[in-house]
């Protein structure tokens, strides 16, 4: 389990976490989601040591994160949300850089290597430059990298960003398949659909706080089912609903330009943080 | 697993951009040979020898300087800031003394190699240096130094313009002022005593001394190698800033 106790940051005056309070149970599929600003890379930055907390304390399995570094080091994969391969080096050397940092031995490296190509279906471009690749493949790459040392923690920060629809949805089994066999995720995501398939534990955070926790279905909860999309004067306003009878009078008492429909986990954002992800 | 990690990352770069790599080495220290060595010093002679036996060890002591520190410096400010390979050795379970060493040594192997053709190259010139062993080091000494002044300053830099800019207040005034080109005796006596603060100084002064067969000054080594121990801990507690 990883526990963040009061966790906070400040960069000049302003705290951008402040007093984060987070446990995240092993195996769980954990999802960060929450606008531009919210704090969420400043919180994954500090989990992975490369952000000194101002304040509080990380907990693995109960023990503090900086008595146990290298342990915890050992335990943990990333994907980061830019691309963080070396582009002079190919797909295979990149893997085996990987391998060589987390002292993995010759004949054990060079097998999961081979494994783990074939996993994100990158065998046959193995020998190709990393400036070569597609960004999707990039992707997947760095994916393969991440688990290679068979990490007990993945954290990825945005790790679809950029991709098209067919390239994600790849991504999304890789990942699906890592959590069903054992994984922990720790994910941020700017695409709600993805965390809503994905995660089945998501916090909302908004300026450095979180302000929701839930499954989807909880945080779905928090608004009505119904919601009514109400565009006027070029914006669009939104009302919500328990039940759809009471949306479509209401609807019909206003007439004009509406569109009912069942609400989505976005919904509960721009309902809980008012301006919605990515503002 | 120690420095291997970081070495062999080095070495396959190397060996992919080996033409590229061979190529920059070669381009300058042959331009100041051309045009120091031949074109402008081709009848001096300084303390009594010709200006291109006099010049050489200079240009070995600047190239070591430069490729060492510029193979980490350019590269690892870049990895840091832009492309953020750098995360990859900080999240994994290297310890940030290993990385430092690592990078630390591989750019002093860059500078020992550039070095390497600048000797291969006088002696083509018909210019017969007296290598030794105190020689190899010595040089060895100056591409760590310079290294590790490369690593620290990648650190402390944020942005590849202010990089551009200490290599031209740093970098650039050392090669020209430390008894390189001519010797440091011919300053005013202010600009020769700052002179001799400067690694560089004692670096080209050491080589040359050796290259004229008449050893070296243990002077030259303390003050290396006190250049050496003060990079290195700044490179180290900077690298630890990162790694929180």
């Amino acid at each position: 389990m990883i526990e963040l106790k009061n966790i906070s940051r400040k960069f000049a005056d302003k705290y951008v976490v402040k007093n984060l309070n987070l446990k995240i149970k092993s195996g769980v599929f954990f999802g960060l989601l929450g606008p531009n600003g919210a704090g969420k890379t400043t919180t994954i930055r500090m989990m992975l040591t490369l952000l000194r907390p101002t304040g509080g304390k990380i907990l693995i399995e109960g023990k503090d994160l900086k008595r146990n570094m290298i342990d915890y080091k050992r335990k943990l994969g990333l994907v980061a949300q830019h691309i963080s391969l070396e582009k002079e080096m190919s797909a295979r050397e990149n893997l085996e850089l990987h391998g060589r940092l987390h002292n993995l031995k010759k004949e054990k490296r060079e097998k999961r290597i081979k494994e783990l190509m074939d996993f994100v279906g990158l065998w046959k471009h193995r020998d190709k430059l990393i400036k070569q690749m597609s960004g999707g493949m990039k992707r997947r790459l760095m994916i393969a990298r991440a688990i290679m040392h068979r990490p007990k923690i993945l954290f990825m920060d945005e790790p679809t960003v950029g991709l098209d629809p067919a390239s994600r949805r790849k991504i999304w089994d890789l990942l699906k398949d890592l959590n069903a066999n054992g994984i922990t995720i720790f994910m941020t995501t700017h695409y709600i659909e993805e965390a809503e398939i994905l995660c089945e534990d998501i916090a909302l955070m908004d300026e450095g706080e979180i302000i929701a926790r839930g499954t989807p279905t909880e945080l779905k909860s928090r608004v009505g089912r119904f919601v009514l999309e109400i565009f006027n004067n070029g914006k669009t306003e939104y009302k919500f609903f328990e039940k759809r009878e009471k949306a479509l009078d209401f609807a019909n008492e206003l007439g004009g330009n509406v569109m009912l429909r069942e609400n989505t986990l976005e919904d509960v954002f721009i309902k809980l943080t008012d301006h919605g992800v990515g503002d | 697993m120690g420095i291997m990690p970081v070495i062999w990352q080095e070495w396959i770069l190397f060996k992919r951009k080996f033409k590229t790599i061979s190529a920059g080495a070669l381009v300058s220290p042959l331009l100041y040979m051309l045009a120091f060595g031949l074109g402008l010093g081709k009848d001096l002679e300084v303390n009594g020898q010709p200006y291109l036996v006099f010049v050489i060890p200079g240009i070995i002591a600047l190239t070591t300087m430069n490729t060492s520190y510029s193979s980490i410096a350019v590269l690892l400010n870049i990895h840091r800031i832009y492309d953020k390979t750098f995360e990859e050795f900080i999240i994994s379970p290297l310890s940030m003394f290993n990385f430092t060493l690592g990078k630390v040594i591989a750019g002093a192997l860059r500078g020992m190699y550039a070095g390497a053709i600048i000797i291969i190259l006088s002696f083509l010139f018909g210019v017969n240096l007296n290598i030794n062993i105190w020689f190899i080091i010595l040089m060895f000494l100056n591409a760590l130094i310079f290294a590790g002044v490369g690593f620290y300053a990648a650190l402390i830099i944020d942005s590849h313009a202010n990089m551009s800019r200490f290599s031209t207040f740093v970098i650039t005034p050392m090669i020209f002022l430390c008894g390189t080109f001519f010797p440091v005796d011919n300053m005013p006596l202010i600009v020769k005593k700052f002179i001799y603060f400067l690694p560089l100084t004692h670096a080209s002064q050491g080589l040359r001394s050796l290259a004229r067969g008449d050893g070296f000054h243990w002077m030259n080594i303390f003050v290396m190698l006190t250049y050496l121990i003060v990079v290195f801990i700044l490179g180290l507690r900077e690298v630890y800033q990162v790694e929180s």
